[in-house]
Order: structure tokens, then C-alpha cells, then sequence
């Protein structure tokens, strides 16, 4: 964003510090505009009519670096772009990098249903949350716009947003007559075809994808449709998917990228596409192949891809690319740490098991929907290490026997069951004795991924 | 595309026909089955022995200061875009002319340099290496030739132990047969699998393990040098109280080789460590607990104290898995290399990467997903290693120049990309916009 301090936001605000917005103050308003937190339209009055042209003025002093661009409808639509840094660590980056999956119209109807169900309900759960696929990309292999149309139309039925792709404007055209509605991006203008395809993303106000390995044509491409009124761009420079040819898409990315945060070049400051599906054009066999692309995509992942397009759906391709776009988009401010205390899992009773585990988010969910998905009524004793894993906190002392029996008293624990005993962690098993001599429960030691309890369940519970 | 094989010798194959040199004789069983002790998982030994838990440790401690001072969530709702009606032939009008721009590329140049350091001697410098490994020497980002040229493609270090452990069985079953043996494991590693170097790990010297003497397990020390010409790592257990007496032992032994001593650390007896080191003419490997600060600490530490000579630092800011704070790992390399980069003397050093933590995740082991709702997770003789090569890889972006790695096709992988971005590979494919009509067969 342009600005750089508070002082220079307040005076567009209103400056009542009413709080309406949720902050005490304006001013504080304004630092959490500089933190990316909320944006100028958060605050109630700056939507009134008086207010009008200062908020003009305010976004456009804060918005992003990085055009974001929208595709798609509703709940589903995905925002790319908008990041303000290059290294995650000045701010943080936004907009996990959109991954979408082709479908092509001259695959037989039944794979092709398949696929598309594969695309859309795929799910990986990860710290509280599950993991989706983003996009559909359509491609026409067939040059038959009618036929691009309706295995469009097919894939648009999820609601995923779509990429339709195909450098035949008529092609494009006939998918948008029916389509276009739902917010499509298309791919791509060229230097042969730019201005048919400008003249569909103008009519049906669509994004659109300018393709060239060349920086300075792409640039040509974007300043000129910018320059037609379309502002809704991602720019593809081409992904060349091995030796040389490789090393040169590392360069091509790494400098549209830093040219426009770094030098200002705000001619291309818009999202960027990678294509790691380029990998299937290399001769080999699939598993080399998937493996290939795992590793194209990895690399574009952590270097600046906001959007791209893939094709293996083997799960071992699948689940490490949104693990890590959802690592490298990780805000590094946030906290990773959930509330101590008592939680129930299913429905227990004065017989179930009371395990414990700690606070750190990652170590809470996994035993918590580990816990949920295997059926295991139970309590959940969360023990606040200050956001510290079992093992860690151990060492560090932040896991003790006293930790515990202090929250074992102040969630009244013993209350809640009838047979006074608690299941530590197995990675906390040295507390055993002490536990016990504290408490005077009787202290079971679980397994030590929690993936295993209810195998651990059924030798060892109800306690002897 | 070629029919489906699915084998990770296959994968071998692929690797060896774009030019990754010496990898025969892989043999990869059918079943990959893997039975996990109830007890026992898989990695523990093996993470223990390359710190995995105190890295978790800092990990979790930058956490917790990371939390200081920041308010609350982001609070970044999705876009609620509506449907347009569908407008059919509005007039619109397009410009008849490309505007022709010039792309300015731009550069940078950062002021500092980073240290290449030479591991191993050769007969020439008084040891018996057949070849000495060289890492770091960047003065860009990795990778960004267009700033400057890397001198070094980052190094795969095979992990080997001086006493059978417990592995996940894709990595095990390519290793069964050595494991008895280190020398013997060390040959296979190289011979086979084309490691660069190799790091035996003393981890039987742990008190909780087999307790060995260090005069005992230096004898693993000397089967290696004899068993391969590389240079090599020596590692310890991991043990605080025992790691000190067990690597200046180490050190004595492996004199004249100029080996990498893994590691100082400062939650053990540092400096008896590194003088040892020092004094028998090694290379030390710096370890903190992903935390910059600390490391810094422990650089100048090294340097100041002992007066460890700069050609031989190198460090290990801690690696976390995909999935498992790789992006503190990521995060921490990269502010250490962009400070090196910067003119931080103190942190100017190359930075190796213990990748192999990457099976301590339960998507890199386990048979499927506890979790209802998962989709299918696939097999996971092919998930562990892409989880090591993405590991590795992500770190390899941030500065890393060392990589301690264990599957043997996760290794070719692994240097099959570094390679290509470092532009070793003189191949490229035309016509790349085919994707666009591909018709993949499967
Ligand atoms: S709602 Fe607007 S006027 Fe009120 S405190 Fe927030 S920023 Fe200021």
C-alpha cells in the first residue's frame, strides 16, 4: 500500500473515535488499516454520502500492492492477489495461492463426471479447518465451441469457479453466452488473439489471463487492455517445465513479482498464474510425472503463484500442495494457541475416558477431530502450556503434575466421573508418578499419536 | 505418457535418463505394507537423534513471542460477489494497437556474502577424502541468478546410524540389508543413492539407547571413512550430557579429514565441542532451535570465544515438517540468509537442513487418515517421500545449502529440481502452450 503510517490514514477518517468500528479509536482504526486487519469501508460513516471522495482516496492509498482479482460467484468465489511483500515475514501474504484442476471436453462423460465429483469434494482437515480445492479449469482439446459449452456448463454445476481455457475466442465466447454469468476466468489474450479476447472480457465482464514468456510483451499486453478498462488481470509468463526452460520460469516469476513491488512497476502489478500442468508434456511414466509436477508447483507455491493449474488428483500430490499453500500463507502474527479447560467429545458420561493434551493449536485439533471421527465419548482436558506441544511443554516445564491438577480442579473434573482416573499422553508419560501422587487419581499413559486411541481404548479401558 | 508402473523404481528410472548419474540396482518390494509398532513410532529414535524435539521446542517458543503484541484475528470475510445477468453482444469497443512496453528487469545486489566452506580433505590437504563438498558462496537469494550466480548447488548428506533403528518402511526397506553395518550402509548410500556425503549419527552412545563409550562408537567413525571416499558428518545422539564427550572423541579420530561435526548447540557443553573440533582441523555446525537471535548468539559465540575461523561455520537453524511448522523453519532460514545477505557477519554462513524430520509427519507414515471426513490419503510409500522432497525443497528457497535426507528417491528428486533451477540441466521443451489441447492418458 502506499501509505506507511496511521498518522496518514486518520486524516481521511472521521476522527469521532465513536468506536462503532470495533476500536476504541480512529487512530487505532488506522494502524489496523496499516496491518491489513480492515479495510477503509469498515467504518460505518466513511459509506455515507459526505464521506465519499475521501474513501475513493483512502482506497486507493491502501489497497494492495498486488491487484486482487475475483473468480466466481457467492460462496464459493476465490480472491487472488493482493499481497504487499515479497518475504512473508515484513507482513504476511494474502490469498493462499487458488489451485485448480483441469477437465477437458473430449473426455468420455463418466470419467469426466468422476473427475469433476473428485475436484469438488475432496477435503483434507488441517488445525480446525478443512481444506478444499479451488477451481475448475475447462480446457478445449476439441476446437468445438459447443461442446467446450457444455462440459463447461457440467463443471460450473459445483459452483466452483471456472477457468476456461482455450486461445479460440469463438470457443470462449460460446462457454460465456451461457456461462459468463458466474464470473469465469477466461485464459488467454495473446499477442495474436488480444483483441477478440478484450472484447469478450469487456462484454461479459470477466477476468482474463494475458499469456507470454516474454516480460515485456506480457507487460505490453496489460498496459493496453488497463488502458481498454480492464483491470481484472492475471498474468501468465509461461511455465516451462524443465532444465533451462525451468530455471527461466523461476526468473520470469521472480522479476514480474519484484518489479512490481519493489520497483514500482504497477504496469504489472497483478496476480500471477503458474501452469505446473506443463509437467504432463514431458515423456514419462506417472508417478515420475506427478511427482514432477508435485515439485514445479512447490516451488511456485513458496515464490509468488497466486493461481494455478494442475492435473494429477493422486492424493499424494494432492494433500502436501494444500498443506503447504497453507503453511507459506499462514499468517505469521497469528497466534497458534487455543483456550485451556474442559471440552467434551461426543457425548460422555460418568464412565468415560478424561484425556489430556495441551494447547497448541495444532496438537488440540488433530487429537480433538481424531477423537470425533473414531466415535470415543469422552472428556478433553486442555491444559494451557502457553500454546506449547506435549513434548515441548514437558521439557519446558510448562506440562507439570501441578499444571494439571490445578486444572483438574478448576474444571472439576472428579465431579464429572465416577472412576477417578485420567489418561495422560504418551509423550508425557514421565508425569505418571507425580500425577498420581498429586491427584490421587489413577494416571494412565495413552498412546502417543492420538491417531491410536481407540485401539488403546479397547485393551485398556475401563481402567482394572 | 507411458503406461503406468507406479514404482518408485520407475521414478529412479526417470530421474536417471535426465541425467542424475549412478542410481542402480534399487530394489523396491512390492509389498509396502507398513505395520507400525504400537509402542514405538516410527521416527523417534531418528528424531531424537536430529533434534526434532528441541527444534519443536523453539518452534513453539517463537510462537509464543510472535504473539506479543499483536491484536486478535485477521478478519478478511470473502468477497460476496453477485451474478451479473448475462449481457449478449454489448458494443464494446477495443484499441486497434498494442501498446508496446519495455519490461525494465530489476536487480539487486546486496552487500554481503555469504561463506563457502569446504568439507572434507583430499590427500593433498593431509586427509583421505576422494573429493571435498563446497557449499554457500551466495551473494543472491538461491537460486536468483539474475542477481548473481550461486556457486554451490545445495548438497544431500545421506543419514546414516551406527546401530539398527526403527524407520518407516519406505525408507527402511531400502536400507534392511546395511543397516547392521555402517560402512556397509554408507556404500550402499553412496553407490546407490548418490549422496554427497554421508552423517553417521553415534546415537548408540545415548544413555536411553544402548549407552555405547565414545572410544567404542568412534570405531562407526572410522568404518565409514574407510567404507567411502566422500566427506563425511558425524552427528552424536542428540544427549546433552553425552554428546560433548562422544564428539571430541570424534573428532580426534576423523583428524586430518575435515569432517562437519554435528553440532554445537547451546544447550550442551558448546565450547568442549568446538574446541575439539577446532583444535583437530573441522568444520562445526552451528544448531540452534529456530530462533535468529540465538543463533546469532551462538555465531559469534564460535567465533569470538573460540575463535573459530569463518571458512568453517556452517549452521542448522532447525528444520520442522510440511504441515509442522515448516513455515517457522522457512521463515527463520530466510531472515537468517536475507541478514547474511544484508552485511550481518555473524550470520553470513551456509545452512543445512536436518529434511529427514519430514517423516516425523503422520501424512508422511501413516497407512491412512483417523480423521472422518479426509479424503482418501493415498498410499504411502509415495507420500513420505514427496513430504521429504517438499520439505527440503521449501528450505532450499530460503537459503538452505545442506540437506540431511534419507529415501533414496526423495534424494533424486530432490536434486533433480535443484538442479534444473540452478540450470545444470541443458533441456527444455517447446511449444509448452500443448497443455492447452493435451489429452492425458492415464
Ligand atoms: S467507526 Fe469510524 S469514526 Fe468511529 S472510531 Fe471507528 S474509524 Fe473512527
Amino acid at each position: 500500500m502506499k501509505v506507511k503510517s496511521p498518522l496518514e490514514i486518520y486524516k481521511y477518517l472521521p476522527k469521532t473515535n465513536c468506536a462503532e468500528c470495533g476500536y476504541d479509536t480512529c487512530m487505532s482504526f488506522a494502524a489496523n488499516i496499516i496491518e491489513r486487519k480492515v479495510k477503509p469501508a469498515d467504518c460505518p460513516f466513511m459509506l455515507e454520502e459526505k464521506f465519499k471522495d475521501k474513501l475513493m482516496e483512502l482506497e486507493d492509498l491502501t489497497s494492495p500492492e498486488i491487484k486482487e482479482v475475483v473468480i466466481g460467484v457467492g460462496k464459493n468465489a476465490v480472491t487472488i492477489g493482493g499481497d504487499d511483500v515479497l518475504f512473508r515475514h515484513d507482513l504476511t501474504f494474502f490469498n493462499p495461492t487458488a489451485l485448480a484442476y483441469d477437465v477437458w471436453d473430449t473426455m468420455p462423460l463418466d470419467k469426466l463426471e468422476e473427475r469433476i465429483n473428485t475436484i469438488k469434494s475432496y477435503t483434507k482437515f488441517y488445525v480446525g479447518n478443512f481444506i478444499n480445492l479451488d477451481m475448475i479449469a475447462v480446457r478445449c482439446v476439441s476446437n468445438d465451441p459447443l461442446r467446450f459449452k457444455e462440459v463447461a456448463e457440467k463443471a460450473a454445476e459445483t459452483g466452483l469457479p471456472l477457468i476456461l481455457v482455450s486461445f479460440s475466442p469463438e470457443v470462449l465466447r460460446a462457454a460465456l453466452e451461457s456461462i459468463g454469468n458466474k464470473r469465469p476466468l477466461i485464459y488467454a489474450a495473446t499477442e495474436e488473439n488480444w483483441q477478440e479476447i478484450a472484447r469478450l472480457a469487456k462484454e461479459f465482464e470477466v477476468p482474463v489471463v494475458l499469456y507470454s514468456k516474454d516480460l515485456a510483451t506480457l507487460q505490453s499486453l496489460a498496459v493496453t487492455f488497463s488502458e481498454m478498462g480492464i483491470q481484472d488481470l492475471v498474468l501468465d509468463p509461461g511455465t516451462e517445465p524443465v532444465g533451462k526452460g525451468l530455471q527461466e520460469t523461476f526468473k520470469r516469476v521472480i522479476q514480474l513479482r519484484r518489479a512490481a513491488i519493489e520497483g514500482g512497476n504497477k504496469k504489472v502489478a497483478y496476480p500471477i498464474m503458474v501452469v505446473p500442468m506443463t509437467a504432463w508434456l514431458i515423456e514419462s511414466d506417472k508417478l515420475s510425472t506427478t511427482y514432477w509436477e508435485t515439485v514445479v508447483a512447490s516451488v511456485f507455491i513458496v515464490k509468488y503463484a497466486d493461481i494455478m493449474i494442475l492435473h494429477s488428483l493422486e492424493p499424494y500430490e494432492v494433500m502436501p500442495l494444500v498443506i503447504l499453500k497453507t503453511n507459506i500463507y499462514t499468517d505469521p502474527r497469528k497466534p497458534v494457541a487455543v483456550e485451556g479447560g474442559l471440552r467434551t467429545i461426543n457425548s460422555p458420561d460418568e464412565n468415560s475416558p478424561v484425556f489430556i493434551t495441551t494447547n497448541f493449536a495444532l496438537t488440540y485439533y488433530t487429537v480433538e477431530s481424531d477423537l470425533v471421527s473414531a466415535g470415543v465419548d469422552c472428556y478433553l482436558l486442555v491444559i494451557d502450556t502457553e500454546g506449547l506441544g506435549v513434548e515441548v511443554s514437558v521439557a519446558g516445564g510448562k506440562l507439570t503434575a501441578s499444571v494439571i491438577k490445578e486444572t483438574i480442579e478448576k474444571e472439576k473434573v472428579t465431579e464429572k466421573i465416577n472412576h477417578n482416573s485420567i489418561i495422560l499422553p504418551g509423550l508425557a508419560a514421565r508425569l505418571q508418578g507425580e500425577l498420581e501422587m498429586e491427584t490421587g487419581m489413577k494416571v494412565l499413559v495413552g498412546p502417543v499419536d492420538s491417531g491410536r486411541i481407540p485401539g488403546w481404548l479397547e485393551e485398556n479401558w475401563p481402567p482394572k | 505418457m507411458g503406461e503406468e508402473k507406479n514404482s518408485i523404481q520407475d521414478l529412479l528410472e526417470f530421474f536417471r535418463k535426465l541425467n542424475v548419474k549412478e542410481l542402480h540396482n534399487v530394489e523396491i518390494e512390492g509389498d509396502i505394507e507398513i505395520e507400525v509398532d504400537l509402542q514405538q513410532t516410527p521416527i523417534f529414535e531418528l528424531m531424537r537423534a536430529i533434534g526434532y524435539e528441541l527444534g519443536m521446542a523453539g518452534y513453539h517458543l517463537m510462537n509464543a513471542s510472535k504473539m506479543l503484541g499483536y491484536p486478535v484475528e485477521v478478519f478478511f470475510q470473502p468477497p460476496q460477489v453477485a451474478e451479473v445477468p448475462v449481457q449478449v453482444e454489448k458494443e464494446v469497443s477495443v484499441l486497434s494497437e498494442l501498446i508496446r512496453e519495455k519490461f525494465e528487469e530489476p536487480k539487486v545486489e546486496y552487500p554481503g556474502v555469504i561463506e563457502e566452506i569446504v568439507i572434507g580433505a583430499t590427500k593433498a590437504d593431509g586427509g583421505t577424502r576422494s573429493n571435498v563438498v563446497k557449499v554457500g558462496g551466495e551473494k543472491s537469494l538461491p537460486f536468483y541468478y539474475f542477481d548473481a550466480l550461486m556457486p554451490n548447488t545445495p548438497k544431500v548428506t545421506i543419514d546414516v546410524f551406527d546401530m539398527p533403528i526403527t524407520l518407516a518402511k519406505a525408507v527402511r526397506e531400502h536400507y534392511q540389508d546395511v543397516m547392521e553395518d555402517p560402512g556397509d550402509w554408507a556404500k550402499k548410500a553412496v553407490k546407490e543413492y548418490n549422496a554427497d556425503m554421508i552423517t553417521i549419527h553415534l546415537i548408540s552412545t545415548d544413555p536411553l539407547l544402548k549407552d555405547t563409550s565414545a572410544k567404542e562408537a568412534c570405531k562407526a567413525v572410522e568404518d565409514v571413512l574407510q567404507a567411502v571416499k566422500v566427506p563425511i558428518v558425524i552427528g552424536g545422539s542428540g544427549n546433552p550430557e553425552k554428546d560433548p564427550e562422544v564428539l571430541e572423541r570424534a573428532a580426534e579420530v576423523a583428524e586430518g579429514e575435515r569432517c562437519l561435526i554435528a553440532s554445537a548447540s547451546l544447550n550442551m557443553d558448546w565450547e568442549r565441542i568446538a574446541k575439539a573440533a577446532k583444535e583437530h582441523g573441522h568444520v562445526i555446525l552451528s544448531w540452534t532451535q529456530m530462533d535468529i537471535n540465538n543463533q546469532k548468539t551462538l555465531n559469534r559465540y564460535l567465533l569470538n570465544k573460540i575463535g573459530y575461523p569463518r571458512d568453517s561455520i556452517i549452521m542448522d537453524p532447525t528444520t520442522a515438517a510440511l504441515g509442522y511448522g515448516l513455515d517457522y523453519a522457512y521463515t527463520n532460514m530466510e531472515r537468517i540468509r536475507l541478514s547474511g545477505l544484508k552485511g550481518d557477519k555473524d550470520l553470513a554462513f551456509p545452512m543445512s537442513s536436518g529434511t529427514t524430520n519430514a517423516w516425523g509427519a503422520r501424512e508422511a507414515w501413516m497407512t491412512g487418515s483417523p480423521i472422518e471426513g479426509d479424503s482418501d490419503w493415498g498410499p504411502r510409500e509415495y507420500r513420505g517421500p514427496i513430504w521429504e522432497v517438499i520439505t527440503g525443497l521449501t528450505l532450499a528457497l530460503a537459503g538452505g545449502d545442506l540437506f540431511m535426507m534419507m529415501h533414496p528417491g526423495a534424494v533424486a528428486v530432490f536434486k533433480e529440481i535443484c538442479q534444473a533451477l540452478y540450470g545444470e540441466k541443458d533441456i527444455r521443451l517447446d511449444n509448452i502452450e500443448q497443455w492447452i489441447t493435451l489429452e492425458v492418458e492415464e
